[in-house]
């Protein structure tokens, strides 16, 4: 029998391996690797003493695509990418392309922008919530997350019909009005939502298991945060305090009072932290943005055929993953001569491999839960 | 012939015990398979399983039909005899040891063995061979991680479960199941009152033993996809699921034995608690009209007869435990029919405790479950069993009494428990300290 250990992995120098190290592989086809990620482990019983991503299995060209689809025929493909938070993609792309054109959405677009993006962070984050928990062996939580995720999904489906892959904005602004009673919706949704979140905080925050499970787990300090380009939760859970909502404000952000929550040790449970934190955060913009939301165009003046004059420009907002860039490059004709999107889960994806090492084995799938990675957006 | 017909007589009803045994495990296995996804479903805000049978109470048939005409895939690299008996090693340890249970003061399997708890604990403790060696044949990492774990976790809480069991003997004075439940008969008193925290000790370990969560890692299925039963698939596979649900119901009625007194009612002294006895007979007359209502609301005509079905089926259930209470003729079975009822109404309840825990709580890492049983667990419960040993001394050498002595033991015991707990607590904090500091001193700890 030839030996497995050697064999599975030519391409691994296997004569440095101790006896004791084995290597084995995690994924693409594995149930908490979030998607098709694919990770080698080496480990030395359960410890881990390197690792590999492998990534790949999802890349559908999208950067590639965009250089043959007008500005507009584009939009719906940015959906796809990170597809559990599509209209924080959708915000993302139309804003770059608005900034190409040198034009601005009303007022009234941007409030409604911001409030259905920051639904859709809430929406995100609970996803995450729940696969981290069950991916650390808590299952209920999960169930309570979709429940709350679910009535996210009906405001966003009543909006612009769609559920996941929403295409909620268009170029200059919105392509439909707010439905009668949406700040109706969004405030008896925000109402529930308080008490909802304090009671996962219940199962989870004060859980000794969870505390032993995530605590001192997954470290990242803040000088290699920032040095591998970590952003959104998992930057400020290092202790930096970078929100591009209150960095560069897009959106409308910058009318409304919230607070950026950071921790301190850099660890899976600082993340967590952080993340319920904003969800809290979230559900605070909600509240202030429904309560006046303006009158007037939804629409800015954008013509039929969008010609960009000749001209690159870069234009990143804080996705729910960290911070999520394109770089648009136009040479004035009606397709972009390249786009290039900076994704928040690939860039945050680096840091894996110094935060499993040394870890066990039910660490790693700890860890890449708490990276809040999606595939789509890592292979692109 | 004639002798060979008087050679086997003596084996004849033992026979037909077992075969009912091997018959019925599965459907009950299969059965608290669909009460746990009822009660997971319950707690996780849904309705679970609705689709076979009115509110899925044929879906466990469907499940396991499904399962025998499954295709069996053997892997290629795989030690086709090891692979091939490993889940029949565990499944028989499961079975086997159910041979010396006592379901009542008059069925048990086999017979009433001296050593009966010394039977049920270490068969039941053979199937850890199945898993091993099962990992093992699969040749892939996950399946012999799987075991590994397995294999540790056995042994390091069996230590544990076998010292809280031994605090239960000592009460007992006898390793015979029938003898343990009639010596809480006479004293009037379950040992879970006794020693409280024996049986908390084997409430945990039991747990870690059956590999269910919170200590399910010898098949987490977000680490190891699903442990030492990755490679397995079809009947195999679920000759392995029967073993961990027949092992749920072994530990459970060695807990209900040993610690809540088997088949006795609660209080079986006290007279005036006699109402108790119409417990079980109301019980199952409620659930039979509570399937009557349903009938109208079901959809199909097929499954408003099933119900109704159901229902009578409780009913006459109803009827025979009543029947002792009212019918002269009948009385002398009391005893035999109520003990089957209260003995299953306290395994189903420690069944319940184990699917609770799986729903509420994260589970443990590999090296956290071992300091968990050996830092904690095996100490506790060597000093429980100490303590105990000497309250039984005071008691029977100094007269004392048996409540001033035991509660003085088991104070002493938790004493030493929660000083446990708070050296474990400095122990992690002067880690967590190191780890700070060499973290702060820039060094990298974990460099290739």
């Amino acid at each position: 029998m030839p030996d497995a250990r050697t064999s599975a992995f030519p391409n691994v120098e296997t004569s440095i391996l101790g006896a004791d190290e084995i290597i084995i592989n995690m994924g693409p086809q594995h149930p908490s690797t979030h998607g098709v990620l694919r990770v080698k482990l080496k480990l030395d019983g359960e410890r881990v003493t390197g690792s590999e991503c492998i990534i790949g299995y999802l890349h559908r060209g999208v950067e590639k695509i965009a250089e043959h689809r007008t500005y507009q025929q584009f939009a719906p493909y940015v959906d796809r990418m990170d597809y559990v938070a599509a209209v924080s993609n959708g915000l993302g792309y139309c804003e770059a392309v608005e900034k190409l054109l040198n034009v601005e959405a009303p007022l009234r677009a941007r409030v409604i922008r911001t409030i259905l993006t920051e639904l859709q962070r809430i929406a995100s984050h609970l996803l995450w919530l729940g696969t981290h928990a069950l991916d650390i062996g808590a299952l209920t939580p999960l169930f309570y997350c979709f429940r709350e995720r679910e009535e996210i999904l009906k405001i966003l489906e009543k909006y612009c019909g769609a559920r996941l892959t929403t295409h909620a904005f268009r170029i200059g602004g919105l392509q439909y009005e707010a439905y009668d009673t949406l700040e109706h919706d969004v405030e008896r949704f925000c109402k529930d939502f308080a008490s909802k979140i304090e009671e996962y905080g219940t199962l989870l925050t004060e859980n000794r298991i969870w505390l032993g499970r995530t605590k001192g787990i997954g470290v990242l300090s803040a000088k290699d945060a920032i040095d591998m380009g970590a952003s959104g939760p998992v930057l400020r859970a290092s202790g930096v305090k970078w929100d591009i909502r209150k960095a560069a404000p897009y959106a409308a952000y910058d009318q409304y009072k919230f607070e950026i929550p950071v921790g301190k040790n850099g660890d899976t449970y600082d993340r967590y932290v952080v993340r319920m934190e904003e969800m809290r955060q979230s559900r605070l913009i909600c509240l202030q943005a429904i309560e006046n939301i303006p009158t007037g165009p939804i629409m800015a003046k954008v013509g039929k055929v969008l010609k960009p004059p000749p001209g690159e420009v870069y234009h990143a907002i804080e996705a729910p993953k960290g911070e999520l860039g394109y770089y648009l490059v136009s040479d004035g004709t009606v397709q972009p001569y390249r786009v290039r999107i900076r994704p928040p889960s690939f860039v945050n994806l680096q840091a894996f491999d110094k935060m499993v090492r040394g870890h066990m084995v039910a660490d790693v799938v700890a860890i890449i839960g708490t990276l809040d990675i999606v595939l789509g957006e890592v292979d692109r | 012939m004639h002798g060979f017909i008087e050679f086997f007589r003596p084996h004849v009803l033992p026979l037909i015990y077992a075969l009912v045994i091997v018959a019925v495990l599965p459907l009950l296995a299969g059965y608290i398979v669909l009460v746990e996804r009822k009660v997971m479903a319950d707690m996780q805000a849904r309705l679970g399983p609705m689709r076979v049978g009115p509110h899925g109470l044929l879906q466990p048939i469907a499940d396991a039909l499904k399962l025998l005409i499954k295709e069996d895939i053997i892997p290629e690299m795989a030690d086709q005899w090891i692979f091939w008996i490993a889940p029949l090693i565990s499944v028989t340890a499961a079975m086997l040891s159910m041979a010396a249970l006592a379901f009542g003061p008059a069925f048990q399997v086999a017979r009433d063995i001296n050593v009966g708890i010394l039977f049920v604990v270490g068969v039941s403790a053979l199937g850890i061979f199945g898993i091993v060696l099962g990992g093992w044949a699969s040749n892939s990492h996950y399946s012999l991680l799987g075991a590994l774990r397995s294999a540790a976790q056995l042994v390091s809480y069996e230590t544990a479960a076998g010292m809280a069991l031994v605090s239960g003997l000592l009460l007992a004075r006898t390793l015979s199941i029938r003898g343990i439940v009639e010596m809480q008969h006479a004293q009037g008193v379950w040992f879970v009152f006794l020693t409280p925290i024996a049986f908390f000790i084997y409430l945990v370990a039991s747990i870690a033993e059956t590999n269910r969560a919170p200590f399910d890692l010898p098949e987490a299925e977000s680490e190891l996809v699903a442990g030492y039963m990755t490679e397995f698939s079809g009947f195999r596979w679920s000759l392995y699921f029967l073993a961990e649900y027949a092992n749920m119901v072994v530990v459970a009625s060695v807990a209900t034995t040993l610690f809540l007194g088997g088949w006795l009612r609660p209080f079986p002294n006290v007279a005036w608690l006699w109402p108790l006895d119409h417990v079980p007979a109301l019980l199952m007359l409620l659930i039979a009209g509570y399937c009557f209502i349903r009938i109208p609301k079901q959809p199909v005509r097929i499954q408003q007869q099933f119900i109704a079905v159901v229902g009578l089926l409780c009913l006459l259930v109803a009827a025979v435990l009543a029947a002792p209470l009212f019918v002269g003729p009948a009385r002398p079975f009391m005893a035999a029919i109520h003990g089957g009822f209260w003995f299953m109404a306290k395994v189903f309840f420690y069944i319940y405790i184990f699917m609770w825990l799986r729903f509420t709580l994260p589970r443990y890492r590999f090296d956290q479950l071992m300091k968990l049983g050996w830092h904690f667990l095996i100490p506790v419960s060597v000093v429980n069993v100490m303590g105990l040993g000497l309250a039984l001394a005071l008691h029977w050498e100094k007269q004392w009494g048996l409540a001033p002595a035991l509660s003085l033991t088991t104070a002493a015991t938790l004493a030493v428990a929660l000083w446990l707990l708070w050296a474990q607590r400095e122990r992690d904090r002067s880690d967590m300290e190191a780890q700070e500091e060499r973290r702060s001193q820039g060094s990298t700890v974990h460099a290739r």
